[in-house]
């Protein structure tokens, strides 16, 4: 008698979990096949390694120390800004591989992307590797873009260890977007500075215990009809708003449930605009929020409303979010970078500056 | 118009007017150059720039007394346009350019500052397809017009001035 209790409780408590596993999984589904934004990863990736690197100017700024490594030569030693920032991001993809103690072989996929026409910088340390390699470009949301893709590939089964990389320099977009360096042309005071530097994640299936993407956000094309090319943090700020609401609609949660919501580049008026109508649609983001590129330079360093650039959010992840993640200080960050999908000659045709907003959520 | 003609020609009113408020609040919530800053700056480098210039003039006037003043003009043009290129290749004009605004991109040491600067960057493309054809990137602009409008005015005077004088 007492054995046929224990047994009839033993099948009752498989079963609830069965019943629970299988309403999580037609949770999944549903969420999965109805149209969204949203994506729910049943087999989370996990940050496995990671790695920063920034060039003396962003290594004086407020978080200088918590890079990796600060490249005090612009140039790399190389005799072109074009071949230093590929010394970058393959220095930096180097880095991210060698800290997840993992070889060049056991990397399945390299997601990788940059500022530049048609990738060179990522095609060309592609090149170098030798990997399976995946271009990506949403200016500077490419990092978030490429963990996002990453996790998809992992979420799959497609992929065990995917590394993620971007980067940017401030010589080579001043070149291809702006004037050359040496003109003596003044910026208006709300123009941004393009970060120097590349940062690179290792994402795998292996459970480690660390950091994971549970959940990421496909972007929407956001264009408010901004014209002005030096303003870039007020044309991103909408996408931005945009993605941040339509996740909380998505999930069904609001600002109180994460510990950090981190923005790309958006500077430090790109934010305050971001804030104010982010209180407007009844979110407060207050304390919660921190813009990657407001908080990259100092004010006395001549750098405007902050950083932008694909590295800008790349390396403050890298070297400053996902850090204290791993220390507790955060349980879960949104991560949400912005780009401006705009080219110089859309600019003098006249065309407004469409943005894009991808987002991942880090919990620990 | 009915809604559905509106959508049909695929112009949505209510997110032109959403734009147009989003860019009048940005263009509120944007900072501004000072003008009486800007304004001082570039007055204040402009007219170092023209003293310099001056003072070399009439240096060169009493160093050679024979030459006449055109020559002497002339000299003091290259010597300042040698100046600003010099400037530029060590790295000093940007920030010049930074702080003194219009005065210091008015006079002709920013016209040699910016091919200087142009020339420099591409560079790296090699003399012909680099150097050579983005020199002018900046300064074409000003070269096609000073020569359109100047012929068109030499028109004018030729027709005015010739023909009724």
């Amino acid at each position: 008698m007492k054995i046929s209790l224990l047994h009839e409780s033993a099948v009752d408590c498989s079963f609830e979990k069965e019943l629970e596993e299988a309403t999580t999984k037609i949770k999944h589904i549903y969420n999965k096949t109805r149209p969204h934004k949203v994506l729910y990863f049943d087999n989370p990736s996990y940050v496995s390694g990671r790695m920063s690197i920034v060039s003396r100017k962003e290594g004086e700024g407020p978080i200088g120390k918590y890079f990796d490594k600060i490249q005090n030569d612009a140039k790399y030693g190389q005799k072109n800004f074009e071949l230093a920032e590929i010394n970058f991001l393959q220095e930096s993809i180097w880095g991210a591989i060698q800290s997840a103690n993992l070889k060049i072989s056991d990397i399945d996929l390299m997601l990788s992307g940059d500022l530049l026409n048609q990738l060179t910088t990522s095609n060309y340390v592609a090149r170098n590797l030798g990997l399976p390699f995946l271009g990506v470009y949403s200016a500077c949301s490419s990092m978030s873009q490429a963990l996002l893709m990453g996790a998809v590939m992992i979420d799959g089964g497609h992929a065990n260890n995917v590394v993620c990389g971007v980067s940017s320099h401030f010589a080579s977009a001043e070149r291809q977007f702006r004037m050359p360096l040496e003109y003596g042309g003044q910026k208006p005071p709300y123009s941004q500075w393009t970060v120097t530097g590349a940062g690179s994640t290792v994402l795998s299936s292996k459970d480690n215990g660390g950091i994971r993407i549970v959940k990421g956000l496909m972007g929407t094309v956001v264009d408010m009809g901004t014209h002005d090319i030096a303003n870039m943090g007020a044309a991103m700020a909408p996408a931005f708003l945009h993605s941040l609401v339509s996740f909380f609609n998505e999930t069904g949660t609001n600002i109180d449930d994460y510990d950090l919501v981190v923005s790309g580049d958006l500077g430090k008026l790109g934010s305050d605009i971001a804030r104010t109508i982010a209180l407007e649609e009844g979110i407060r983001l207050g304390h919660k929020y921190i813009d990657c590129g407001a908080i990259m330079y100092n004010n006395y360093q001549n750098a405007y409303q902050g950083g932008s650039g694909c590295a800008c959010s790349a390396t403050v992840i890298n070297g400053y979010i996902l850090p204290q993640m791993l220390d507790k200080k955060y349980k879960k960050v949104l991560y949400l970078a912005t780009g401006a999908l705009m080219s110089p000659q859309s600019t003098y045709q006249g065309e407004s500056i469409p943005c894009i907003s991808h987002g991942v959520l880090f919990e620990i | 118009m009915s809604t559905q003609k509106l959508a049909l020609e695929g112009k949505n009113y209510a997110l032109d007017q959403q734009k147009v408020r989003y860019n009048a609040f940005v263009d509120k919530y944007s900072p501004r150059t000072s003008v009486r800053s800007s304004l001082l700056h570039s007055f204040f480098v402009g007219g170092i720039t023209c003293c310099v210039a001056q003072i070399l003039h009439q240096a060169l006037q009493l160093a050679l007394p024979d030459t006449t003043g055109d020559i002497i003009a002339t000299y003091t043009i290259m010597i300042l346009v040698f100046s600003a290129i010099f400037m530029t290749g060590l790295g000093w004009y940007d920030n010049l350019g930074r702080w003194g605004g219009a005065g210091s991109f008015l006079p002709i040491t920013g016209f040699a500052n910016a091919m200087a600067a142009s020339a420099m960057e591409f560079k790296t493309e090699g003399l012909v397809f680099g150097t050579s054809v983005k020199m002018f990137s900046i300064v074409g602009p000003v070269i096609v017009n000073g020569v359109v409008w100047s012929s068109l005015l030499g028109m004018g005077h030729y027709l005015i001035v010739g023909l009724i004088g």
